[in-house]
């Protein structure tokens, strides 16, 4: 993804959900991409698979798979890439399924319509091969239940079979785990890695929660008011975090087996409306860190996109000059006292 | 679901049974004199008071209401004698009495008038989904666009007409005022009879009929498909590479249809009940219209009649409805 741009009109002006976003993402590699509601994640997902009203939305920039160029292609080619080059996987299965029509029946359907060669009962095959593939029991049985006839769990395994039943070369995961009970998203998450170990596909996983990030991403791309805010190696990004923002996020997590010192510092205010962005840094009403920057900098003039203290392995965007060091020395003991005191 | 069915049915039948209970009260309690209308046809309007106690005599109006109500139970299913004037007259099963303005049997009348009642209803209703749905589904995907706007004010405006002044109205301008050729002959012929006259006969009753109530079919069919293009299962169709025509007509339609299949069925109830408005104005001899003449001329027998018969007709609609919405929505058949 090249600089790209997501404007939709509303009754009150044009809104720019995604405002010059560039990533990359290879094969066998996972991009985490997190944010709040409104940051622009989902849209620009929406966007790779040009899920977008091509009538009202104002999409310019790049977007690339494999050698294909998606900005601009037609509906019927368009057609041919979705669910078959690219898939996506939605949140909430048992929305994301057509509750009327069976499980193999929609799984059928979308090998069906990328092999139109292929029989129905290749299909049926196909269908019960995927779900015994993610874990369905008796998938020769189950493929003709309905989708409210399955767990929580085994829809969403459903959805990935979906997803993944033309072999895609990118899988596309919006908040996979965010509509299930506690005790199904480490199943969920465990068998996303196993899968794309075997079919080698790049994954975006699309989520609010860190911890789904730590476990699962090889990059970390944070969003802010539809701008990357924050782009790195998964890793460096987690424990050398050099945006305030990502702080946030990380202070915002609870740890249920810290010690009762650690904190959970919620980030004031409220994400802005697009329609009215604050001038300068979009975060900048809400950092806590403004006043370390000289001038009114923040206020004035939107950060580039620039590498940090590391290198161009991890860009942020923020003018606090000595990031990594207030994180280390100011945010780091309030979160995780007990780390700080293990690494001294 | 056997079960369910079963249920339904019994509450069915409770209900036949009520309504035909206060229809009967009805005309027990309801107009003085309830034997003068049958008296007067039979005497030539000369029913004097001694003619009107043989008459209410013989009806049985002078017995218990309980009792008469059973007679009246029994006659419907194994038939009774029935006098009349002097003459006694068998009325085999199912009897509703002889008309007191036409000395029938009513249930043999109703037999020849339900084919016209029936033929009305089942081109009307045909013509509400046959426009109403496309030009809804049509609408709703073209949702906000000029002619969407221009499609829902105008459909607004025409269902707020009283549906008799735009029947009669239509029928006035093209039957009378322009006498167009092959519309002008309304009535009913059977169809046996002559296919063609049958069909010219009905088409203004139908297109009135079809055209009115397609615009309310038009107003659920795009409420519901906007309501169904907004679902998430919509976007996973999408995200799966589907055709355009495969989304909204497999994945859209499919789940807009339970909806207007519900309203359907009670509506197309009504209809083979009798449309009044429609049998009178473009003169066909059903239901709707015989029911209408009944009440004028106090013809209770017929009035009883036609309305357990809409009871019946309508509680069988309801229970094809339920049945049909459990085989549209798989959620249901369990449950």
């Amino acid at each position: 993804m090249e600089d790209l741009t997501v404007r939709f009109p509303t009754e009150d002006g044009f809104i720019t959900a995604v405002h010059g976003l560039s990533y990359t993402v290879e094969l066998g590699k996972t991009l985490g991409i997190v944010g709040e509601s409104g940051s622009g994640k989902s849209v620009s997902s929406m966007a790779v698979l040009g899920l977008h009203d091509n009538k009202t939305a104002r999409i310019t920039g790049s977007i690339r798979v494999g050698g294909t160029e998606v900005v601009g292609l037609s509906e019927n080619r368009m057609r041919k890439l979705r669910g078959n080059q690219v898939a996506m996987i939605f949140q909430d299965a048992l929305a994301a399924l057509h509750p009327f029509y069976k499980i193999g029946g929609q799984l059928a359907e979308a090998y069906l319509v990328h092999h139109p060669s292929a029989s129905k009962r290749d299909a049926r095959r196909k269908a019960i091969e995927m779900l015994d593939r993610v874990g369905i029991p008796q998938p020769d049985r189950r493929v003709d239940d309905f989708p409210h006839q399955f767990s929580g769990g085994m829809r969403q395994r459903a959805m990935i079979a979906m997803g993944l039943i033309n072999d895609p070369s990118l899988l596309i995961a919006d908040e996979p785990t965010t509509a299930l009970d506690v005790t199904v998203p480490a199943q969920i998450l465990d068998l996303l890695q196993d899968l794309q170990r075997e079919f080698n596909s790049a994954v975006i996983i699309i989520t609010h929660d860190l911890g789904v990030i730590a476990e699962m991403a090889d990059d970390v791309l944070v969003m802010y008011a539809g701008r990357a805010v924050e782009y790195g190696l998964g890793k460096e990004l987690l424990t050398h975090p050099e945006m305030p923002y990502t702080w946030g996020l990380l202070s915002s997590v609870p740890d249920v087996t810290a010690s009762t010192d650690s904190r959970l510092i919620p980030i004031p205010g409220n994400p802005p409306s697009l329609l009215s962005l604050p001038a300068g840094c979009s975060f900048h009403p809400r950092c806590v860190h403004s006043d370390k920057v000289p001038g009114d900098l923040c206020a004035t003039t939107m950060p580039e996109l620039s590498p940090g203290t590391r290198g161009p392995s991890h860009l942020k965007r923020c003018h606090l000059a000595n990031a990594d060091a207030v994180y280390q020395a100011e945010v780091l003991p309030e979160i995780a006292p007990d780390l700080v005191e293990e690494t001294l | 679901m056997f079960a369910y069915v079963v249920k339904r049915l019994i509450a069915g039948i409770v209900v036949v049974f009520m309504v035909s209970m206060a229809v009967f009260l009805l005309f027990w309690y309801g107009p003085n004199e309830p034997a003068r209308p049958l008296c007067d046809q039979q005497t030539s309007n000369h029913c004097d008071t001694a003619r009107l106690a043989r008459y209410t005599e013989n009806l049985g109006y002078n017995n218990p209401v309980l009792s008469e109500y059973g007679t009246f139970v029994k006659g419907i299913f194994v038939g009774r004698d029935m006098t009349i004037g002097t003459k006694t007259r068998p009325c085999p099963a199912p009897c509703f009495g002889y008309s007191y303005r036409t000395t029938v049997p009513v249930w043999g009348e109703m037999k020849t008038r339900l084919p016209a009642t029936f033929s009305v209803a089942i081109g009307g209703a045909s013509l509400y989904l046959l426009f109403g749905i496309p030009i809804g589904v049509a609408a709703a995907r073209r949702r906000g666009t000029v002619a969407d706007k221009a499609l829902v004010s105008s459909f607004l405006v025409l269902s707020s007409i009283p549906y008799y002044l735009f029947a009669l109205l239509t029928w006035l301008y093209l039957t009378v005022i322009f006498e167009i050729p092959f519309l002008s002959d309304t009535g009913y012929h059977p169809f046996t009879d002559n296919p063609a006259k049958w069909f010219s006969g009905l088409l203004l009753a139908w297109i009135v009929l079809g055209i009115f109530g397609c615009t309310q079919y038009t107003r659920y069919s795009r409420g519901a498909m906007i309501e169904a293009l907004s679902e998430d299962y919509i976007r996973t169709a999408k995200a799966k590479g589907l055709p355009a025509r495969t989304v909204v007509y497999k994945h859209g339609l499919r789940a807009a249809l339970v909806p207007i299949v519900t309203i359907f069925g009670i509506d197309f109830g009504v209809l083979l009940a009798g449309t009044i408005f429609t049998e009178r104005i473009f003169d066909i001899q059903g239901i709707g219209f015989w029911s209408l003449q009944a009440v004028t001329a106090k013809d209770l027998p017929v009035v009883e009649a036609t309305a357990l018969f809409s009871a019946v007709v309508l509680v069988v609609a309801n229970l094809l409805v339920d049945v049909i919405y459990s085989v549209l929505d798989p959620r249901v058949r369990l449950s």
